[in-house]
């Protein structure tokens, strides 16, 4: 906080980005605060990129497949195999798969936004969409365990079986609050934390750069150099969480899902 | 601390609560990944089922169909190997039957060479007999007649010496040569 309060008393020093350069003008604005933004263009624009290749993909249909089929199929049955058979498993884990497919996809490729240059903007730092997709997941796994045990699910969710009764009132609290509360704020704020701050990185690491560079010190001027590589680095890392967040979304909402319909033996 | 912030706060900087959701992102996400959903439940994913499903059976398909053939030659060959059994053994029942035959046909063929044989034999036999009775029943009157005959000579001649009784023989015989010569001619 004084790292970053510090600086701003004086205009000719750094300023670094904060939560605020997260949040563009609108490109459309209605309002005062409101407006058609450009996460609103990319989440749209996700949605005709992930359907259009995988319509392409998976069209043509031929036993032996050309390399966009294969493309596709390789994408498709990591979600289905990987994730839906593995977690989930069973003859019905194909139910599920539909929604765990889109969940991956839509989730990387708003993801994987923040790599591209010019674009550079992950739709999960904004907490919403976090919010949305988790919410989904939660009723959903919450209707899918009523589904198929009834209302006893919920006794099934919060009392653990073969724990000596007077444990129970220790242990359905931590249950409910666990399952019930934590759980579709912690799949949501993961999501939107890790890309926060990310993108939150690899400004600051841009801004540091051209701070650095404008500076009339050439040793200073230099040192933009290290930042550079430090950048470069984070970038990396950066795109590997990116598509790992993706798959522990989609991984934590199969095991949700897998501990709902198999709520009884729990 | 708080001079801090709020001396950031004052510069008319102050940052959002970025835990705050803009509700208009929201909404475009939740129809964004609704759109999304039913693309993948409605299309992609029963593309890549049936996709999927199709390579099965073909694969699936195909092992069934080399089994099928595989069963089908293993037939084909067993009942060829049965055939060629059958064959042989039709093989060696004519040649038994030729041969039974060819003995019953030779038997026979003895038995009736045997049997004409015998015949012929008989025949001769009966021919010979009936010959020879002809020839003693002519001899016998044949030779009565010639007996008669030369008594009668013998009687008319006067048997008085020895020279005329050989003469008289002589010339009976001489007779009988001419006469039997005549009668070979």
């Amino acid at each position: 906080m004084i790292a970053l309060a510090l600086p701003a008393q004086d205009s000719g020093s750094f300023t670094p980005p904060g939560i605020d350069e997260m949040h563009l003008p609108a490109i459309l604005p209605w309002g005062a605060h409101d407006g058609f933004s450009k996460q609103m263009l990319l989440v749209i624009l996700s949605v005709v990129i992930i359907a259009t290749f995988f319509i392409l993909a998976a069209r043509k249909q031929q036993l032996v497949p050309g390399k966009l089929q294969f493309a596709g199929e390789m994408a498709y049955g990591f979600v289905r195999n990987s994730i839906a058979k593995d977690i989930i498993g069973g003859k019905d884990f194909i139910k599920y798969v539909p929604l765990l497919f889109s969940l991956f996809f839509f989730i990387l490729v708003n993801n994987i936004y923040g790599a591209i240059p010019v674009i550079q903007l992950p739709s999960f730092s904004h907490v919403g969409g976090a919010y949305v997709l988790a919410g989904i997941v939660y009723f959903t796994w919450i209707a899918i365990g009523v589904k198929k045990n009834g209302l006893k699910y919920f006794k099934l969710a919060i009392v653990p079986s073969g724990v000596p009764w007077y444990i129970l009132p220790i242990v359905v609290p931590i249950e409910i609050i666990s399952n019930f509360l934590v759980r579709p704020v912690t799949h949501s704020l993961r999501l939107f934390a890790t890309m926060l701050a990310g993108h939150l990185i690899v400004m600051l690491a841009g801004s540091g750069i051209e701070y650095l560079v404008m500076q009339e010190n050439v040793l200073l001027k230099g040192t933009s150099v290290l930042v550079l590589v430090g950048a470069i680095a984070m970038y990396m890392l950066e795109a590997l969480i990116m598509a790992l967040q993706a798959y522990v979304f989609t991984l934590l909402t199969a095991i949700y899902i897998e501990g709902a319909l198999h709520a009884d033996s729990h | 601390m708080n001079q801090l912030i709020i001396s950031a706060a004052t510069e008319g900087k102050e940052a959002a609560n970025p835990l705050v959701p803009n509700v208009w992102e929201m909404g475009v996400v939740l129809v964004g990944f609704a759109v999304l959903l039913y693309i993948v439940v409605k299309f992609i994913v029963p593309m890549f089922e049936k996709t999927f499903a199709e390579r099965a059976e073909a694969i699936e398909g195909g092992i069934a169909k080399a089994e099928a053939a595989q069963a089908e030659a293993s037939a084909a060959l067993e009942e060829y190997k049965q055939q060629l059994t059958d064959a042989r053994a039709e093989a060696n029942r004519i040649r038994e039957e030729a041969r039974a035959e060819g003995a019953q046909i030779l038997a026979d063929l003895k038995a009736k060479a045997a049997a004409e044989s015998a015949r012929i034999t008989e025949q001769a036999h009966a021919a010979i007999e009936s010959e020879r009775q002809a020839a003693v029943v002519s001899l016998r009157s044949e030779v009565g007649t010639l007996a008669t005959t030369l008594a009668g000579r013998i009687v008319g001649e006067a048997l008085t010496d020895d020279q005329r009784a050989a003469r008289v023989v002589d010339r009976f015989l001489a007779d009988l040569e001419t006469q039997s010569a005549g009668a070979a001619k």
